[in-house]
């Protein structure tokens, strides 16, 4: 019915999971990498220096206002015509999710340093806090709250974007449906709507645990 | 006998983009040991930033305040903070950890400062008795009133044997009945352990209820201070008259209100 039992004939069911793994793969990487670049960026963001500020900011905007599809094929197809580097399309996506998640999360990071008020701050100095103390106690374990399941839903977009990676040639969940729709176009004409319905529902599996994860999380601690 | 705190000519300028704005212009004043002594202005006075150059959470342009006759602008960093200590301070935002029971906000501060973990609940619990809530220890912030929110701010400050409370609109937070529950118990912690309390407020109410003497702001300047008898029976200043005329305003308005909900 509709295509679905092409998923599995042979080895497609196995592939379809390997290329959710390349997916996962490449933004499981960038997010370890862009949560620790963000969070100190974002501290950056919320310190006094308004030059780092400003630097930040139009990295920020930058990152932001550029469709992830360019960015993919500027560091692809970009590096390679001006510096003649040979990225490979893995190592690309992960360097433009990197990037991306940095500056969300840095942002999201900042939001959550400003959102702690002066009077907190005022208060912890009053009872006689150091600066370090007042950061431990009092800083950072309310910006965690904050900012767990924020970044939970980073992670789900982060995981859901990464289906553009097919565009600079890596073979991941997306890429593999249109393959197995390709090679079985003359026995199963409409094996399309099938494959696709099963990569939502893969996509789905991973996003909406994750998304369970963060309202729970935000539930628990609002 | 020489004043528990002195502050002499004590300035404050803010540099903004459009100059230099004063917020403190030459204030000096005395405060004996055991007072409750009142700051009062309208908002914009520099009520806070006077209060909070006493404890130097803001750094005076000029001028400097004697606590016991130690200059508190000359203490080093970790030196001041030692004299925090000594300077409890309450705010009108409450500021308590809401991920922590009431016992562990009380008790946080004494084991910052080194004492060991049982020694510092037990003190916490002392001390939420002497406010009233012994029967909070475990409640946490988000299930309390605002009045037993400040409660269990005062029993926190009380918890380091401050010689000094300041209280920054500790009230302004919280309705009539509540205000006055509080300030009895600055009145009572006064007398009892004979902290010395200095009230920062806009409303006379306040003054009226529990201040001994009373200083008032406008502009960043101290136009009056006198007696709260005194002030109430004989205001020299504009500014005294009208913080009284404010508060008749006031008065009157919640007798209309009564008799309209009378008649209604």
């Amino acid at each position: 019915m509709w295509g679905i039992e092409v998923i599995f004939k042979g080895k497609n069911l196995i592939r379809l999971l390997g290329g959710l793994g390349t997916a996962l793969e490449i933004s499981l990487i960038a997010v370890a990498i862009s949560i620790p670049i963000g969070i100190i960026l974002g501290i950056l963001m919320a310190g006094r220096n308004p030059v780092i500020k400003a630097i930040l900011r139009v990295y920020l905007d930058f990152v932001r206002i550029m469709p992830q599809l360019v960015l993919l094929f500027l560091v692809f197809f970009g590096t390679t015509k001006v510096w003649g580097w040979d990225l490979s399309g893995e190592v690309s996506a992960v360097i433009v999710f990197s990037m991306w998640g940095a500056a969300e999360m840095s942002d999201l990071v900042r939001g959550a340093l400003n959102a702690i008020p002066q009077h907190q701050y005022e208060s912890a100095q009053s009872l006689g806090f150091t600066p370090l103390q007042t950061k431990i106690y009092i800083v950072i374990p309310q910006c965690v709250r904050r900012l767990i399941p924020l970044s939970i839903n980073l992670i789900t977009r982060m995981v859901k974007t990464t289906s553009l990676v097919l565009m600079i040639g890596v073979v991941e969940v997306l890429k593999v449906a249109q393959q197995i729709i390709e090679a079985n176009r003359m026995s199963a004409p409409n094996a399309a709507f099938g494959v696709y319905l099963f990569v939502f529902a893969l996509y789905f599996a991973v996003c909406f645990v994750l998304s369970i994860a963060a309202r729970k999380l935000e539930k628990k601690w609002s | 006998m020489a004043a528990f705190l002195r502050a002499e000519h004590l300035c404050k300028d803010y540099i903004s983009e459009s100059g230099s704005v004063s917020a403190l212009s030459d204030i000096s004043f005395e405060v004996q040991e055991g007072e409750i002594f009142g700051i009062i202005g309208l908002s914009g006075a520099g009520k806070s930033t006077l209060v909070r150059c006493i404890n130097r959470l803001e750094e005076p342009t000029s001028g400097c305040v004697y606590i016991r006759d130690k200059n508190i602008n000359e203490l080093s960093q970790k030196e001041l903070r030692e004299e925090r200590r000594n300077i409890g301070m309450i705010f009108q935002h409450f500021n308590l950890l809401m991920q922590r029971n009431v016992l562990d906000n009380v008790a946080l501060p004494l084991e910052i400062a080194g004492v060991k973990k049982k020694e510092a609940r037990e003190k916490a619990r002392e001390y939420l008795e002497a406010v009233g809530i012994p029967d909070k220890a475990l409640a946490f912030p988000s299930q309390l009133s605002g009045g037993q929110k400040q409660r269990v701010a005062i029993a926190r400050v009380l918890a380091s044997d401050p010689a000094l409370l300041l209280c920054d609109e500790a009230t302004s937070a919280l309705d009539p009945q509540t205000t006055r529950q509080i300030l009895a118990l600055l009145r009572d912690i006064n007398r009892r352990y004979g902290i010395t309390v200095i009230i920062i407020t806009h409303a006379m109410t306040v003054v009226q209820e529990i201040c001994d003497r009373v200083a008032v702001l406008e502009d960043g300047e101290l136009v009056e201070m006198n007696t709260v008898k005194e002030l109430f029976a004989h205001p020299k200043t504009k500014a005294a008259k009208r913080l009284l005329l404010i508060q008749d305003d006031n008065d009157e308005n919640e007798e209309t209100e009564e008799k309209e909900v009378l008649a209604s």
